[in-house]
C-alpha cells in the first residue's frame, strides 16, 4: 500500500513538473529515531531529536558540511569582512537572503522572515529554548525585502552565531505571527507542521511516533530531493534501531545508535550497512545537581530556591566522585573505538580543547577515599561516608540504553570503594529527553542528584554551547524548565568570561578564552565528563550519499540522498 | 470400568479421612500438579538455598571476566559488565517470587473481598460489580506507567528506594488484577447463598458474617485457591513486562524480567544470558499453572460425592 502511494506521488510529481526529472524518482527512504519527536520547533525543544528532525523541513541562513566548513543555506553567500558583510567594527552583520527562494506553500521568503524569527525566539515568556543563539544581538532588521542585517550590543568576534546552523532556523512569519510569547506551546499545527524552505515537507505528524514527509515541490533545487517521501519512525531501543537498519534492512537510516561495541560487530556481519560516528564534541558526562533535590520541596526542588544540595555542594565530595570513575573501563566496556576518556567538555577543534585538566584520567580510589576522610566524611557502619547527618547517598539518572546503564552500575560498584551509595535510575530516552514541562523525568528537570546524559555543540564554535553555562539559564519553572543550563553551574567570574569571548577578537585570542571557560566547567566539579564520543549512525549500503556531520544536523545533507542502484 | 472405581472405596480399608487429606490423595492424583508442584519446589529451594551454595555477590563486576560462557566458576556465563549470571538469576528469582506471591495474596484479598460483598449483598452488587467494569477496561500498562511516575518518589522517601518500589509494583499489580476473583467468587457466592442451608442458617437467627465466613467461604474456597496460582503467574509475567520496559525495579536490581530485558542485545553472543531466565519464568508459570489445576480438581465438590 505505502509503495503504491509512493509510486502514485513520483508520478503526480513527475507529470506536474517534467522539468524536474531527478526530483521525487527514488521511493522512500526510512529514517529511524528511536529517541522519538515530540515537535518540529527546535526553538520549543532543546532535544537533539527534535533539532534534527526540524532541519528537514526549516533551514538556517548558513550551516556547516561534514568539515566543518560554512556554507550557504538561505544565505546568497556568507558575510566576511572581505566582502563587506560584516562590519568593520565587527558591531553588525549583514546577510543577503538568495532570490527568488520560496516557502513550501508557494510564497516568497523575505527578510523579514529572518527578522521574525529573532523576534520570536526573544519574545519574552516563549520559553525559547534557542535563546543562546541570539545572546548579545541588540536587533535584527530587515533592510530591504532580501537584506537582513544583525546587529550587536558590542564588537563580537564570532558573529555566525544567530541564523547558522541547525539550532537557528528560519521560521515562516505568515506561519508563527500569532505564535509570539506565551502562546508559542499553544501553536500546535505550526509547531508540528512548520512551513520550511527544507527539500521535505510534513505530511502528517504523531508526536512520539512517526513523522511522514513529502518532497517539497518549491525546493529551490529542480532536481533534489531524489526521494518522493520520507519516513521518520520513532521508538525502540538503540540495539533495535540498529538492527533495523544492518541486519533486517527495514531502514535506511538509524541515529544515535549506542550500543555495546560487541554486538555492534555481530551485527555488522550482516553486510546490509554500515556505522559512521560522528566524531567530535559529543561528551557523555554526569551532572552533579548543585542545589537539593528533596521531594518534600515539591515544586521547589532542582531550582536556586531549594537551596544548596546539602553534600555535592562541598568540592572534596565533587572531586572525590570524579576521581573513583576508570574512564578507561567505560570506554572499554560501552564505547569500544568509538570513544575516548575525557576529563574536558570541549575536546575539539584542536586549538580550542583544552589539554590543561588531565588529574580526572587515572582512577585513584585512595586518593579520593583520603579526600573524603579529610573532609570530614566518616565511614559509617554501613559502609557509607555520613557528616553531621548526612550520607553520601545519591539518586544517580540517565536515559534507558543498555550502554548508559553499565556506565552506571560500573560507576556506582566504584562509588561504592569510597563509601558512596548510589540508587541506579533509568528513564525512557523519549521521556528523559522530552520537551513536556509536565513530566517530572526529563533531564532539564534534573529531579535527581546526579544526572548522566551526552550533548556536544552543533557548529564549530563552542560559544554558545559554553553560554549555555551561565547563571541565568539555569531551567526553572518561570522559563518552563527551558534554559540550557542543565548542570545548574553557576559561577559569576565565569559569566563574565563569556563575556569577554564575545568581545574577543582573532582566533588565538577566543582560544584562550574558550580553555580557561573549559577549566573553570570541569574544575568546578559539577561537571564530570567522561567519554568523547562519537555520535555514531548506522547506514544502509543501499543509501547513497548520506554523509555524517558531526558540527551540523545529521540529516545535514538529505536532499543529496539518493537509492543506489 | 465405572463399577471398578465405586468398588475401590469399598474394598479400602476404611479410615477417617480429614478434609486435608482428602485434598491431598485427590491431589496426588493429579500428574501434571505433582509434577508442577515438584519443579516449582526445587525452583524454591534453588533460589533461596543456592546463594549459599553458589557464594558470588550478583552485584559483583569483574569486567575482565565479561561475556564468557558457563565454565565451572560461572556455570551460567558473565554478562558484558562480568556479572555472574547464576548469581543474578537466583538474586533475581527471590525478587520475582516474593513480587508474585505477596500480588497475588494482595489480588487475592481485594477479589475475594468485593466478590463476596456484591454476591451476597443484593444493594452492594451493582455499584461493586460496575467498579470491577471499570477496571477490566482500564488500560493497564499506561495506568501502571502513570501509578509509577506518581507514587515513585514519595514511596522511595517513605521506605527507601528498594523496599519503596517492591511496595509499588506489588500494590500496581495487586489492585490491577483482583477483577477476574473478583467475578468469579461472585458467580460462586451466588449460587450458594440459594441453597438450603444457607437459608436454614438465615433463619437459625444466624449473623450476616457468621453466614459468610463459616458456610459462604468454604464452599468458595476451590475457585479462589484456583485464582491464586493463576495470580502467581499473572503477577511474575507482569512484573517481567514492566522490567522488560525497563521500568519497575532499578537496572542495577536483578529481576528475572529485567535479566531477560538487558540479555535480548546479547542473544547472538551469550545466550545463556536470555536462555536461564527465560526458562525460569516459563517453568515457574508453567508449575503454577498445574498446581492450580490440580488445586481445583481436588477441591472439586463433584469429584467428592463420589
Amino acid at each position: 500500500m505505502r509503495s503504491v502511494l509512493a509510486t502514485a506521488l513520483t508520478i503526480l510529481s513527475l507529470s506536474t513538473a517534467p522539468a524536474w526529472a531527478a526530483r521525487a524518482t527514488d521511493g522512500e527512504a526510512k529514517i529511524l529515531f528511536w529517541q522519538a519527536v515530540s515537535s518540529m520547533n527546535p526553538y520549543l525543544s532543546g532535544g537533539s531529536k527534535e533539532v534534527y528532525a526540524a532541519s528537514i523541513v526549516i533551514e538556517p541562513l548558513a550551516g556547516f558540511d561534514e568539515n566543518g566548513k560554512m556554507f550557504p543555506r538561505l544565505a546568497a553567500d556568507i558575510p566576511t569582512l572581505e566582502n563587506g558583510g560584516v562590519s568593520a567594527d565587527r558591531l553588525s552583520v549583514t546577510w543577503k537572503v538568495k532570490d527568488g527562494l520560496k516557502w513550501s506553500d508557494g510564497s516568497d521568503v523575505t527578510a523579514e522572515d529572518v527578522a521574525f524569527t529573532w523576534r520570536y525566539c526573544t519574545a519574552p515568556g516563549g520559553g525559547c529554548a534557542q535563546r543562546a543563539k541570539f545572546d548579545g544581538v541588540a536587533k535584527v532588521e530587515a533592510v530591504d525585502r532580501l537584506t537582513v542585517k544583525i546587529t550587536f550590543d558590542k564588537p563580537t568576534s564570532y558573529v555566525y552565531g544567530p541564523f547558522v546552523g541547525a539550532l537557528s532556523p528560519i521560521i515562516q512569519m505568515a506561519q508563527f505571527k500569532d505564535c509570539i510569547g506565551e502562546k508559542a506551546q499553544q501553536c500546535t499545527a505550526a509547531n508540528f507542521a512548520p512551513i520550511g524552505t527544507g527539500p521535505f515537507v510534513v505530511k502528517d505528524f504523531k508526536a512520539n511516533d512517526v513523522v511522514s514527509f513529502i518532497a517539497n515541490q518549491h525546493y529551490r533545487d529542480p532536481a533534489k530531493p531524489a526521494f518522493a517521501t520520507l519516513t521518520l519512525k520513532g521508538g525502540g531501543d538503540a540495539a533495535a534501531a540498529a538492527r533495523a537498519v544492518l541486519e533486517t534492512g527495514e531502514f535506511d537510516f538509524a541515529w544515535n545508535t549506542v550500543i555495546e561495541p560487541e554486538v555492534m560487530d555481530l551485527m555488522l556481519k550482516a553486510g546490509k550497512g554500515r556505522v559512521a560516528s560522528a566524531f567530535s564534541t559529543t561528551v557523555e558526562r554526569i551532572h552533579l545537581n548543585p542545589f537539593a533535590v528533596d521531594p518534600s520541596l515539591g515544586a521547589k526542588r532542582s531550582t536556586r530556591e531549594a537551596g544548596p544540595h546539602p553534600s555535592l555542594s562541598d568540592p572534596a565530595v565533587r572531586r572525590a566522585l570524579s576521581l573513583a570513575i576508570d574512564r578507561d573501563i567505560l570506554v572499554e566496556a560501552g564505547y569500544g573505538a568509538g570513544g575516548k576518556a575525557t576529563c574536558n567538555v570541549i575536546p575539539s577543534p584542536d586549538d580550542f580543547a583544552s589539554n590543561g585538566v588531565d588529574w580526572c584520567l587515572k582512577q585513584d580510589i585512595p586518593g579520593a577515599n583520603k579526600l573524603l576522610d579529610e573532609a570530614g566524611w566518616e565511614m559509617g557502619g554501613d559502609g557509607i561516608r555520613a557528616k553531621n547527618g548526612v550520607r553520601l547517598a545519591y539518586l544517580f539518572q540517565t536515559s534507558t540504553n543498555s550502554v548508559r546503564q553499565g556506565t552506571q552500575q560500573l560507576v556506582k560498584d566504584w562509588w561504592k570503594e569510597i563509601g558512596v551509595e548510589t540508587e541506579l535510575r533509568n528513564v525512557p530516552a523519549t521521556v528523559y529527553f522530552g520537551s513536556d514541562p509536565a513530566s517530572p523525568d526529563t533531564y532539564k528537570k534534573f529531579y535527581a542528584d546526579i544526572e548522566m546524559y551526552a550533548s556536544g555543540f552543533e557548529t564549530t564554535d563552542p560559544a554558545k554551547f559554553l553560554a549555555d553555562f551561565r547563571c541565568d539559564k539555569i531551567p526553572s519553572p518561570n522559563d518552563g524548565w527551558q534554559g540550557g543550563n542543565v548542570a545548574r553551574f553557576c559561577d559569576p567570574a565565569y559569566d563574565t568570561l563569556i563575556g569577554d569571548l564575545n568581545n574577543a577578537s582573532g582566533r588565538a585570542e577566543r582560544a584562550v578564552i574558550i580553555k580557561k571557560l573549559n577549566d573553570m566547567l570541569v574544575n568546578s566539579g559539577y561537571v564530570l565528563p567522561i567519554v568523547n564520543r562519537g555520535e555514531p549512525s548506522t547506514i544502509a549500503n543501499t543509501l547513497v550519499d548520506a554523509k555524517i556531520n558531526p558540527w551540523d544536523t545529521q540529516l545535514w545533507n538529505v536532499e543529496n540522498w539518493k537509492r543506489g542502484r | 470400568m465405572t463399577d471398578a472405581v465405586i468398588d475401590q472405596p469399598v474394598t479400602a480399608k476404611p479410615e477417617i479421612e480429614t478434609p486435608s487429606i482428602l485434598f491431598w490423595r485427590k491431589f496426588r492424583k493429579h500428574k501434571g500438579g505433582v509434577a508442577g508442584l515438584v519443579v516449582f519446589a526445587l525452583i524454591v529451594l534453588i533460589v533461596y538455598v543456592g546463594p549459599f551454595i553458589h557464594t558470588i555477590d550478583p552485584n559483583k563486576i569483574d569486567i575482565r571476566a565479561k561475556n564468557q560462557g558457563p565454565s565451572w566458576k560461572h556455570p551460567f556465563g558473565t554478562d558484558n559488565l562480568g556479572h555472574d549470571m547464576l548469581a543474578q538469576v537466583m538474586a533475581g528469582g527471590q525478587i520475582s517470587l516474593a513480587v508474585g506471591l505477596t500480588a497475588m495474596l494482595l489480588a487475592l484479598l481485594l477479589g475475594t473481598l468485593v466478590g463476596v460483598l456484591s454476591g451476597y449483598f443484593r444493594k452492594l452488587d451493582g455499584p461493586l460489580m460496575r467498579l470491577t467494569d471499570l477496571f477490566l477496561a482500564l488500560p493497564l500498562l499506561p495506568l501502571l506507567l502513570v501509578i509509577i511516575m506518581l507514587f515513585r518518589d514519595t514511596l522511595r522517601a517513605a521506605f527507601g528506594p528498594e523496599t519503596g518500589i517492591f511496595i509499588l509494583i506489588v500494590f500496581v499489580i495487586g489492585v490491577t488484577s483482583w477483577m477476574h476473583t473478583a467475578r468469579i467468587v461472585r458467580g460462586d457466592v451466588l449460587a450458594v447463598k440459594s441453597q438450603e442451608f444457607i437459608v436454614a442458617a438465615k433463619s437459625s437467627g444466624m449473623r450476616e458474617h457468621r453466614i459468610v465466613l463459616r458456610h459462604i467461604l468454604p464452599n468458595v474456597l476451590s475457585s479462589i485457591m484456583v485464582s491464586a496460582t493463576l495470580g502467581i503467574a499473572a503477577a511474575i509475567i507482569t512484573e517481567s513486562a514492566l522490567s522488560f520496559l525497563g521500568l519497575g525495579f532499578p537496572s542495577d536490581f536483578p529481576t528475572w524480567g529485567r535479566l531477560l530485558f538487558d540479555g535480548a542485545n546479547f542473544l547472538q553472543l551469550t545466550p545463556s544470558r536470555v536462555f536461564w531466565p527465560g526458562l525460569a519464568i516459563s517453568l515457574t508459570v508453567l508449575s503454577v499453572n498445574y498446581i492450580g489445576d490440580a488445586v481445583r480438581d481436588a477441591l472439586d465438590p463433584r469429584t467428592q460425592a463420589r
